[in-house]
């Protein structure tokens, strides 16, 4: 394995199984999240994706095994809070997540409980607004958002914290289209410019095709895993996890099905004209 | 229904009374209140009333807002005026009907009562309609932390404060979209007699709570992920400050204070 400060995230075998349930909701998992990566995490309803996450964040603590969250430990009670200041969680419903009733006092919160000075305070809060595109909206009262602009407060609350690692629980989940292209920009923003690691569970197979890496989740454990190219050229395999392609992917497979020469690994709209301007001119 | 009661209704503005510290509005609004209950003569109330008025300009706020928020509470107003009536006794009769006489200390105590009441309902609202929720909240918080150290628990209080302010309108909304949803599905709301109606809640309420208590659980885990644990070592993005105009408010309350006992001395 990599040195540690290569890896945000480092999980080694790693079980939990809610309290009184016979079966673990993850096990056996070892995987890591690098330095500046862009993670997707895939899985149907119940394949422990969320559950993931919320070990990743110290809100679980595993039942074997361990995660090393920026090299702590989240077994380790006194760093609970570094481990959620390292990484920042964003959750699904934008509405259950926001506590104040001004936007800028909610992006605060995470700091005014970490005992951050209230001028440091209000320049983060300027920060991470501007990185999110909200400054517009800092006095205003969160319930006249839209569900993407309550989720890019909620990753500003994240962002003022300066985690290292930011990951969204099914954050799009709810949106609609608009309001999740508005978090999906916002995050890979982040990720390219501030090199913040992400990490996010989706079951949108189009988000997960603009990850660095994929992972599929089955039954808590790790079912597949790889580039986005990789895994989702095995379309079928992919299938039978009960999860779709992406819709270009999908085509492809269904182009080829029927003679055509075009990539099995076609993953994006763009790449799919690519291809299909290459076979028009070679007839 | 909601709608009508001034009290917790922020009007903003950027007035004298509008950027006064929050603490000093709260506890000015007590020694109000507690002036008002003092006075026991008519001459006293108009005091009173000048007083507020005079408050009320400055802050730029509509009278009529006051009045309007007045309206609501009038069966209780007027409940204490016909309670009044019938309980006090006193020497000087001046109806009698059968085996009721009206006297009139219990008219005096009656007409006193009642504008006693309206007095605390205007003055509680000019608190709340130049005061955010936020502001409020946080000077309670502030006013109670002595009260800490008896472990009284102001800090989580302020907190659930804030948290219901901001749930407020969030279930509300929710509450129409299971009506409309209840409604679609044959529900009826408005007919039958009161009993019938408030069997007619239950479709309402149940999912309502179901909801409320999920969000609570959802919330409560946000909260945690975002290092939230309780009151000690808390900073705060807004530190309140006394100023100039907070010393300015509180001589101003002293010497309403001050004419008020005097009026009442001297006018019996």
């Amino acid at each position: 394995m990599a040195k540690p400060e290569e890896n945000r995230i480092i999980a080694s075998t790693l079980s939990y199984a809610y309290p009184d349930a016979e079966k673990n909701a993850v096990s056996g998992v070892t995987m890591r999240v690098r330095n500046g990566e862009f993670l997707a995490i895939l899985g149907h309803n119940g394949s422990g994706k969320s559950t993931l996450a919320k070990l990743f964040n110290a809100l679980y603590v595993p039942t074997e095994g361990n995660v090393w969250v920026c090299g702590l430990d989240t077994r380790d009670d006194d760093l609970v809070f570094d481990i959620r200041q390292h990484a920042g969680m964003v959750f699904q419903n934008p509405d259950n997540q926001i506590v104040a009733t001004v936007v800028e006092e909610d992006v605060a919160f995470g700091l005014e409980n970490n005992g951050v000075e209230p001028g440091e305070i209000r320049v983060r809060i300027d920060e991470a607004l501007k990185a999110v595109n909200m400054t517009r909206y800092a006095k205003k009262a969160p319930h006249m958002l839209s569900g993407g602009q309550k989720q890019r407060v909620a990753i500003a609350g994240v962002l003022a914290m300066k985690p290292d690692v930011i990951i969204l629980d099914e954050s799009t989940a709810m949106l609609d289209p608009s309001g999740r292209a508005e978090v999906m920009n916002t995050v890979h923003r982040l990720n390219k410019e501030e090199g913040i690691s992400v990490v996010i569970i989706t079951h949108y197979m189009g988000e997960a095709a603009t990850a660095d890496y994929v992972i599929v989740m089955d039954e808590g454990r790790i079912a597949m895993s790889g580039t986005p190219r990789e895994v989702f050229t095995q379309v079928d395999a992919v299938r039978e996890l009960g999860l779709d392609v992406p819709p270009m992917t999908d085509l492809a497979h269904m182009l080829r099905a029927d003679g055509l020469d075009v990539r099995a690994d076609v993953l994006t709209v763009d790449e799919m004209v690519e291809e299909v301007c290459r076979l028009s001119s070679s007839i | 229904m909601l709608k009508d009661i001034t009290l917790g209704q922020y009007f903003p503005g950027d007035s004298a009374i509008h950027r006064m510290d929050p603490r000093m509005k709260l506890i000015l609004t007590i020694v109000y209140i507690v002036g008002v209950f003092m006075v026991s003569n008519l001459p006293g109330y108009l005091l009173a009333l000048a007083f507020l008025y005079l408050v009320v300009r400055i802050s730029g706020i509509q009278f009529s807002y006051l009045v309007k928020g007045v309206k609501p509470l009038r069966f209780i107003i007027l409940f204490t005026f016909v309670l009044n009536l019938f309980f006090v006794q006193g020497e000087t009769p001046i109806l009698s009907l059968g085996f009721f006489t009206l006297t009139k200390e219990a008219l005096d105590n009656a007409i006193y009562f009642a504008l006693r009441l309206v007095f605390l309902v205007m003055g509680t609202s000019v608190l709340t309609l130049t005061t955010s929720p936020v502001q409020l909240t946080d000077g309670l918080e502030r006013l109670m932390r002595p009260l800490q150290r008896f472990h009284f628990p102001a800090h989580e209080l302020a907190m659930m404060m804030t948290i219901a302010l901001r749930f407020i309108p969030t279930l509300l909304e929710e509450t129409d979209k299971i009506q409309k949803a209840q409604m679609a599905r044959g529900a009826d709301f408005e007919s039958g007699n009161l009993i019938a109606r408030a069997k007619a809640m239950i479709p309402l309420l149940v999912p309502l709570f179901v909801s409320a208590f999920r969000r609570a659980n959802d919330l409560a885990m946000a909260m945690e992920a975002r290092c939230y644990r309780g009151g000690d070592h808390r900073t705060r993005l807004r530190e309140l400050k006394y100023t100039k105009l907070d010393a300015i408010g509180a001589l101003a309350m002293a010497a309403f204070l001050f004419v008020v006992v005097l009026e009442g001395r001297l006018l019996g």
